[in-house]
Order: structure tokens, then sequence, then C-alpha cells
């Protein structure tokens, strides 16, 4: 199996969060927004640090 | 024993004590380390069971699929053993792999190393959810 880097970004970011939102949270709503906003931060975290690298190569 | 913030707050053995739904704490945190989701299920928190097994479960499954490497119990490197520490976090899943032969290959590819990543996270987060499980179960964790 072969996935691009950006799939295997949004999985891992998907699963974490998921688990994320439900462990650290108490009531199914603030779950939802937790793991909405973990998700969020991981994918938007990984962009902003790759377009860091670009700027940082060029 | 007084409650605040959805968390109870007594000395250790006091909250030990405190059951929740009749199940075992420590029979749930053991369910939940060897079965992703076990120790929610065994709480009847269908919904957080399954979605706990399926993220669990899934980062596993595209770890060994992506040919990440599984940790054996190597004592002489330290890299080695913290990757193992987190692999065991699995639970059965980790000795099924072993069991199979899973992720005995060497890692080649960038692709892989990340399968290593997933394997070694799902692991992280399984001892997570096991220990959410225990904290459900003693009444720690309101609901």
């Amino acid at each position: 199996m072969t996935i691009s880097h950006f799939s295997a970004v949004v999985l891992f970011s998907l699963f974490t969060s998921i688990v994320f939102g439900i462990t650290q949270r108490s009531e199914p709503k603030k779950m939802a927004q937790f793991g909405a906003l973990c998700f969020v931060l991981f994918v938007g975290g990984t962009i902003a640090a790759s377009w860091l690298m670009w700027f940082i190569k060029h | 024993m007084t409650k605040a913030q959805g968390y109870a707050v007594a000395g250790g053995k006091a909250v030990e004590e405190n059951t929740v739904g009749g199940v075992s704490p420590v029979l749930v945190l053991l369910a939940g380390w060897l079965v992703p989701g076990a120790g929610h299920l065994l709480l009847r928190k269908w919904w957080r069971a399954g979605l706990l097994a399926l993220s669990i479960v899934g980062m596993f499954a595209i770890g060994i699929a992506l040919k990440g490497k599984v940790y054996q119990m190597n004592f002489g490197e330290p890299l080695d053993m913290l990757g193992s520490a987190g692999d065991l976090g699995a639970g059965l899943l980790y000795g099924l792999a072993r069991f199979l032969g899973w992720g005995q290959d060497p890692v080649l590819v960038a692709v892989a190393d990340y399968g290593t990543k997933f394997i070694v996270v799902g692991g992280l987060l399984n001892i997570i959810a096991a220990v959410d499980a225990h904290s459900l179960a003693i009444g720690r964790k309101r609901s």
C-alpha cells in the first residue's frame, strides 16, 4: 500500500483527533469540538511547517 | 469525595474502591489495553468504544499496510526500547503482529517510516484510551 504524504497527514490527524476528543473531554459536544480543533491544528500545523521549510530552502 | 469540573477529588485508595457500573476498574484497564475500545465497551459506552477501536485499529492496520516496522524487545538500543514500549501499548495487536511476523522488513522508503510512526502512535493512543476507561470506571471522570 502506498499513500501520499498529505493523505498520511490527514489519516494520522483524523484518528489521533478522535481519540483525543473522546478521552480529553467529558461531554459529547465538547468531545466533537475538541476533536475538530485537534484535527485543524494537526493539519494546519503540518501545512504551516511545510511552507516554512519551503521558504527556508528557497 | 467531592467533585470538581467532572473529576472526583479524593485519595488514591478511596477512588480505586469506587466502581461505576459494577465492573472492576482493573478489568476495564486490562481489557482496554488488550483490545482497543474494550474498556469503554465494558462500561457500555458503545459509540466511544466503536470510535476508539476504529481509530486505534485503523492506525495500526495502516502502519502495517505501509510496511512500517514493528519493534522487538531490544534492551541494547534505547530508541528500540522506546519504540517497542509504544508498540506494546497496542496490546493483542502487537502480539498478533509479532506472531504473524508483520513489520519485520527493513524500512527503505519514507512512507514505510510513516507506517512505523502510525504503529507506535496507535499503541500510545490505546494506552490513553485504556486509562480513560479506567478513569470512567473509578469515577474520576464523570462521563
